[in-house]
């Protein structure tokens, strides 16, 4: 079993710098031959929740204290989660050509997926706290937290990245059917509305949808400036736990197949 | 003369044939309702079993078809054989099919590095040798330009320095002479050559017996998965190019859908009836 560990982390270290170069070469393309750059992993978080927060404060009214930092942090979990997990449950099958002809730990694709993801989180993060300031959220020594669930998220998009990629190489109709199932989750999380307005069996409901918990820990932090309570430890920390073993899990028993069916 | 680099064990590749395949679950349970979910079994190797020692220069011959390249894969660690086992000491450098890891969004000298981490080697590494692949492809001139408007040709040169330059144990090459023109085709002939001057075990894979006979000392001939004759190259080679058409019937006579089992059998008599004519 040990042995086992120190071999997977000897093949990790060597494919390491794959990584790497992966995470780069997605950033490179991604804003190549644009005159802006990099600037757009910033201007665009920005300009979307403008938008968001334009349509939102006119057109649909909640009595929400501070509305557009309400919207936008859990706007950002939410595109974090969304994004990533889209992209790496395509990310084993759209390497085909590649896992057929050399020799790579092929967590590797979900895995590099997953990171790049989080660093265009990142430069959100950025946007968001620029609209805190313009907003004039008090800020309070608790905001220096706001990484904790950035992280636990990030390894639940993980376990579940992981999960999807290997359900599509067997069955490619878990990606339309996960577009449908994005929507539904977008709608249960309470990202534009408050929780109080909804039934109360719905609000029983909602606590079953693990970024409840997510966008709840990161707005405890960012945005009301509090402790996280005992019960957003425990979720958290539950789901991301929960997912990245039966992610490793799944991804481990059915790895050795996938070249049979990209 | 006698550490073994490559020790393939009863090697057996099963594949479900394309056909048959299930690609949604709507379909996977109406077929399970049914009852017609069946795969039609190909088995692309069986009971292989070779041993290559160090400084081999090991030669693999065969129809299209015969399961050549399905070898070269599990050797290469890209598959898992259904049955057997596969061991290869030391390092290896697949050269299965050039220019795997290429983006075609990025430039050559961006796809160096990528190509290069893919194949497991490291920045600082491939830093310092950067010089000498782009010496060996004679890009000088393209480097900045982004690889979809190279030539195959020109991909081709780029990936052959580039999977090259390290100095691995043991060398996989799976038809990738005949890309290029003749002048780069020398240049690559004469690179692994050197390579197998130092001691660098190689495994070939070529339909231009030239090659085979030039540079392997052993041989082996499969066809449909089965091992026919293996040894000493030259001995290997003529039996493949007096006998190889007896194969050839052979593959017709697989291609009638059959069960497993009968399919099998079939295939390992027709392959005894080779064996028979080669001894007459």
């Amino acid at each position: 079993m040990l042995g086992y560990f120190r071999d997977t982390f000897t093949v990790f270290r060597k494919y390491y710098y794959l990584l790497k170069n992966l995470v780069q070469r997605d950033l490179k393309v991604k804003y190549r031959r644009s005159t802006l750059g990099f600037l757009w992993s910033f201007l665009n978080p920005i300009l979307m929740m403008l938008i968001m927060a334009a349509v939102f404060s006119y057109m649909f009214r909640f009595q929400i204290e501070y509305f557009a930092a309400y919207l936008l942090s859990a706007q950002l979990i939410f595109n974090f989660y969304n994004s990533a997990t889209s992209t790496a449950m395509g990310s084993v099958v759209g390497n085909s050509a590649l896992i057929k002809k050399v020799y790579i730990p092929k967590y590797i694709f979900p895995f590099e997926k997953v990171i790049f993801e989080f660093i265009n989180a990142l430069f959100a993060v950025v946007a968001l706290f620029v609209v805190l300031l313009v907003t004039r959220v008090p800020f309070t020594p608790w905001i220096l937290l706001f990484p904790i669930p950035l992280v636990l998220i990030f390894v639940f998009n993980l376990g579940v990245g992981l999960i999807l990629s290997s359900l599509v190489v067997f069955f490619r109709d878990v990606q339309h059917l996960y577009g449908v199932v994005v929507v539904a989750l977008n709608y249960l999380t309470p990202i534009f509305y408050p929780v109080s307005m909804l039934p109360g069996w719905m609000q029983f409901a909602i606590k079953f949808n693990p970024l409840y918990w997510y966008v709840g820990m990161f707005r405890q932090v960012v945005l009301y400036g509090a402790a996280p309570t005992a019960n957003m430890w425990i979720c958290c920390l539950f789901c991301s736990a929960a997912a990245l073993l039966i992610g490793l899990l799944v991804f481990k028993a059915q790895q050795d197949k996938f070249i049979l069916y990209i | 003369m006698s550490q073994p680099m490559i020790e393939v064990e009863n090697v057996s590749m099963r594949f479900n044939m394309a056909k048959e395949k299930v690609d949604s679950i709507k379909e996977m349970f109406i077929r399970r309702a049914k009852g017609t979910l069946k795969f039609e079994e190909f088995f692309a190797l069986t009971n292989v079993s070779l041993r290559v020692e160090k400084g081999d220069v090991f030669g693999l011959v065969g129809l299209n078809g015969s399961g050549k390249s399905t070898l070269c894969k599990i050797i290469a660690g890209v598959m898992k054989p259904s049955q057997g086992s596969c061991r290869v000491y030391g390092s290896v450098a697949p050269l299965i099919e050039l220019g795997a890891g290429f983006d075609p969004d990025l430039t050559a000298r961006e796809n160096v590095f990528l190509n290069g981490t893919v194949l497991g080697m490291k920045p600082s590494y491939l830093e310092e040798r950067f010089d000498e692949i782009v010496e060996f492809s004679e890009l000088h001139d393209f480097l900045d330009v982004a690889v979809k408007n190279y030539s195959s040709g020109m991909v081709a040169r780029l990936a052959f320095s580039v999977a090259t330059i390290m100095d691995p144990d043991v060398l996989i090459c799976d038809e990738i002479l005949s890309v290029g023109d003749f002048l780069f085709k020398e240049k690559c002939e004469k690179r692994i050559s050197e390579m197998i001057e130092r001691g660098t075990t190689v495994l070939l894979v070529s339909h231009d017996i030239g090659i085979v006979e030039q540079l392997c000392n052993k041989a082996c001939w499969l066809s449909h998965g089965h091992v026919i004759a293996q040894g000493d190259c030259a001995g290997v080679v003529n039996d493949y190019q007096e006998n190889a058409h007896i194969g050839f019937a052979l593959e017709k006579e697989s291609r009638q859908p059959e069960p497993r089992e009968k399919q099998y059998v079939a295939s390992a008599a027709a392959v005894k009836i080779c064996e028979d004519e080669e001894i007459g």
